[in-house]
């Protein structure tokens, strides 16, 4: 019971400063209409807005208003998902983020899981072979992926599989032809095509989301790596595993169970970091991919200054980064029964 | 006493870099490029900016070594030329963010209480957010261009710099001697500037390594989303953008500027890991 009471506690803890850090980029986001020179009605609906649009919205916002009340409606409207409308595409902000966001997700969540298993994989290799040309190799590897402009692997990526051996596909997310046949539901293409039970889309989709995720997953990939390496490889040196070694376990029990569990909390953490930098990479692999998902979409908005889109597109952004690292540190404090009994002492 | 001691360290630092193998490699690669950036107008053979519809998308040649791009400008020109705005580039933001990083990471760790808390609140949030996208809203503010995207990337920078000023200042403001020097009436600028600087110069060397290689990515990647670099330049980020339309045609043309920024990324990140290898006593290697 105490366990859990203080879990609760950590947790709302948590949730009390992301919800902080949430204040603060919608305060940022808010200030964003001020900071820009000029008029902040000619900021948002543009130079060629018409007198009467630009009255209805400086009513709308309250600008001549104090600066704490405009706020304080900026953050009503947020609280009731209205971001206001996109003056380039005049839809609603909340509209097109839910129409773009699967595409995002579907793309992230491909390159989050191609960078773990290949990353945990590459370390634990490296780790249990050490000093060897294996753990050379993979290391090195690892450390030229950290350098590696990611815009610029994703066009390498293309010239030598869909150029010089053309086996996958190097824009958007289906072929034209079967983009018609799939009828959209979750908005994640893996699962729309399944539910069609059309596996030739399927397929097909699978082929369009490799050479994306395999560009966004690179980078973590390595970090992944060499995390996983130099924390197993602290493990592996306690007293515990010499233990358990003298009890006679195998070799893979003593790696996959006792060193794994422990070894594998710092990697957590990386992993909930390495979220943020994926969602950062998104808008750099769906530019070169031309992948129709939140990244171009925004990248568009900053490019043709659309305020609405802009703010919108990133308080969502940063809103999914925080609650992905509220969940990883969840599963940080179910690995770390030290964080637990850490708060129990104070 | 104090200068024999310093200069021995000192050796002793450089000595451990000389035998430091990826420092020697980092340190070669951006030379490198610092020679091929002083001398530009020399190496390159072609005016970079010169556009040449008759000459557009040729291939590598004994007159365009990389070919020409969608214009018929020489890429082997552009990518020398590009190695001066990358280095401009880098040089610039990482000068900016260690000046407002050092001087907001000395006033919170010095003066303490309800300034602290504000300003490391304000730096908390700025890493609580991808660089990129903290980086895009400053270009939707300031409007597209190069200048604008080094202010963004400096920007984004900061919270780094003044973390690591604020944790020496912490560390050094009880001491013994800084007390002593406030008795005899030092003002705190001075103090500031006489002991605690000196104290997080190696952090903040090492930072600044791996920040110029940092920056000169970010400022690439906004220049290849569009948002940096205005249209025609040499910048690397911007003529990969430019080129991948025609990738099957050229691919010299997204290949090289590609690896320019690989190398000189690659450089500055194995002389940053070597130099925190080698000041930092509690490592051995």
């Amino acid at each position: 019971m105490r366990k859990v009471l203080t879990l609760l506690s950590y947790l709302l803890q948590r949730f009390l400063s992301i919800g902080l850090s949430l204040l603060a980029v919608s305060l940022l986001v808010f200030l964003m209409v001020h900071l820009i020179p000029g008029d902040a009605a000619i900021a948002i609906l543009g130079e060629r807005a018409t007198e009467k649009a630009l009255i209805e919205l400086r009513e709308e916002m309250g600008l001549d208003k104090p600066l704490y009340y405009q706020y304080a409606k900026f953050l009503w409207d947020i609280a009731h998902l209205d971001f206001g409308r996109s003056f380039k595409t005049k839809q609603p902000v909340i509209e097109e983020i839910k129409r773009y966001f699967p595409a995002t997700a579907e793309l992230t969540l491909a390159a989050m899981a191609f960078s773990i298993l290949f990353g945990v994989a590459a370390g634990i290799i490296a780790a249990i072979s050490r000093g060897t040309f294996l753990d050379y190799f993979s290391m090195s590897i690892s450390l030229t992926g950290i350098s590696m402009p990611i815009f610029w692997l994703g066009l390498m990526l293309i010239l030598l599989f869909s150029y010089f051996l053309p086996i996958l596909p190097s824009t958007g997310r289906l072929d034209v032809v079967l983009d018609l046949d799939v009828q959209s539901r979750t908005g994640f293409y893996l699962i729309d095509t399944l539910l069609a039970g059309n596996f030739a889309a399927f397929r097909n989709a699978v082929a369009h989301l490799i050479l994306p995720a395999i560009t966004l997953g690179t980078i973590p990939l390595a970090i992944i790596a060499r995390m996983t390496r130099s924390s197993l490889l602290e493990v592996l040196n306690q007293p515990y595993i010499t233990t358990a070694y003298a009890k006679g376990l195998p070799r893979w029990k003593v790696i996959g169970k006792h060193a794994m569990k422990n070894s594998m909390v710092p990697v957590l953490t990386i992993i909930g970091l390495e979220f943020g930098y994926l969602l950062g990479g998104a808008i750099l692999t769906e530019h070169i991919f031309s992948w129709p998902g939140l990244g171009s979409w925004l990248r568009t908005a900053v490019e043709a200054r659309d305020v609405r889109a802009v703010q919108g597109g990133v308080l969502f952004v940063a809103s999914v980064f925080m609650l992905v690292n509220l969940i990883v540190d969840v599963l940080y404090a179910y690995f770390d029964p030290r964080i637990r009994v850490g708060n129990e002492d104070r | 006493m104090m200068n024999a001691t310093a200069g021995t360290s000192q050796q002793y630092v450089f000595r451990k870099l000389l035998r430091h193998r990826s420092a020697t490699i980092g340190a070669s690669i951006i030379l490198f490029f610092i020679i091929i950036a002083i001398f530009a107008p020399l190496i390159a053979t072609h005016d970079p900016r010169h556009a040449n519809i008759a000459e557009r998308l040729k291939g590598w040649s004994g007159t365009y070594y990389l070919g020409t791009d969608g214009v018929g400008r020489d890429i082997f020109s552009r990518v020398v030329y590009g190695t001066r705005i990358s280095l401009k580039v880098g040089l610039i933001s990482m000068s900016f963010s260690i000046g407002f990083g050092v001087l907001f990471g000395a006033i919170a760790g010095y003066y303490g209480g309800r300034l602290d808390n504000l300003i490391m609140r304000v730096m908390d949030m700025m890493l609580a957010m991808p660089s990129i996208l903290l980086a895009m809203v400053i270009v939707t503010i300031l409007g597209q261009s190069l200048t604008n995207a080094i202010v963004a990337v400096s920007i984004v920078y900061i919270p780094q710099y003044a973390r690591i000023l604020r944790a020496a200042v912490l560390k050094v403001r009880e001491l013994d001697y800084v007390v002593a020097a406030k008795v005899i009436g030092a003002s705190n600028s001075r103090i500031l500037l006489t002991t605690v600087l000196p104290n997080c110069i190696a952090p903040l060397i090492v930072q600044a390594t791996l920040g110029i290689g940092a920056a000169i990515l970010d400022a690439a990647g906004l220049s290849f989303l569009g948002l940096g670099a205005e249209i025609g330049e040499p910048e690397w980020g911007a003529m990969l953008n430019e080129n991948r339309k025609f990738i099957r045609r050229s691919p010299l043309a997204v290949t090289a500027p590609g690896i320019a920024i690989f190398l000189i990324v690659l450089g500055f990140n194995l002389l940053g890991d070597a130099l925190r290898d080698a000041l930092d006593p509690q490592i051995d290697g």
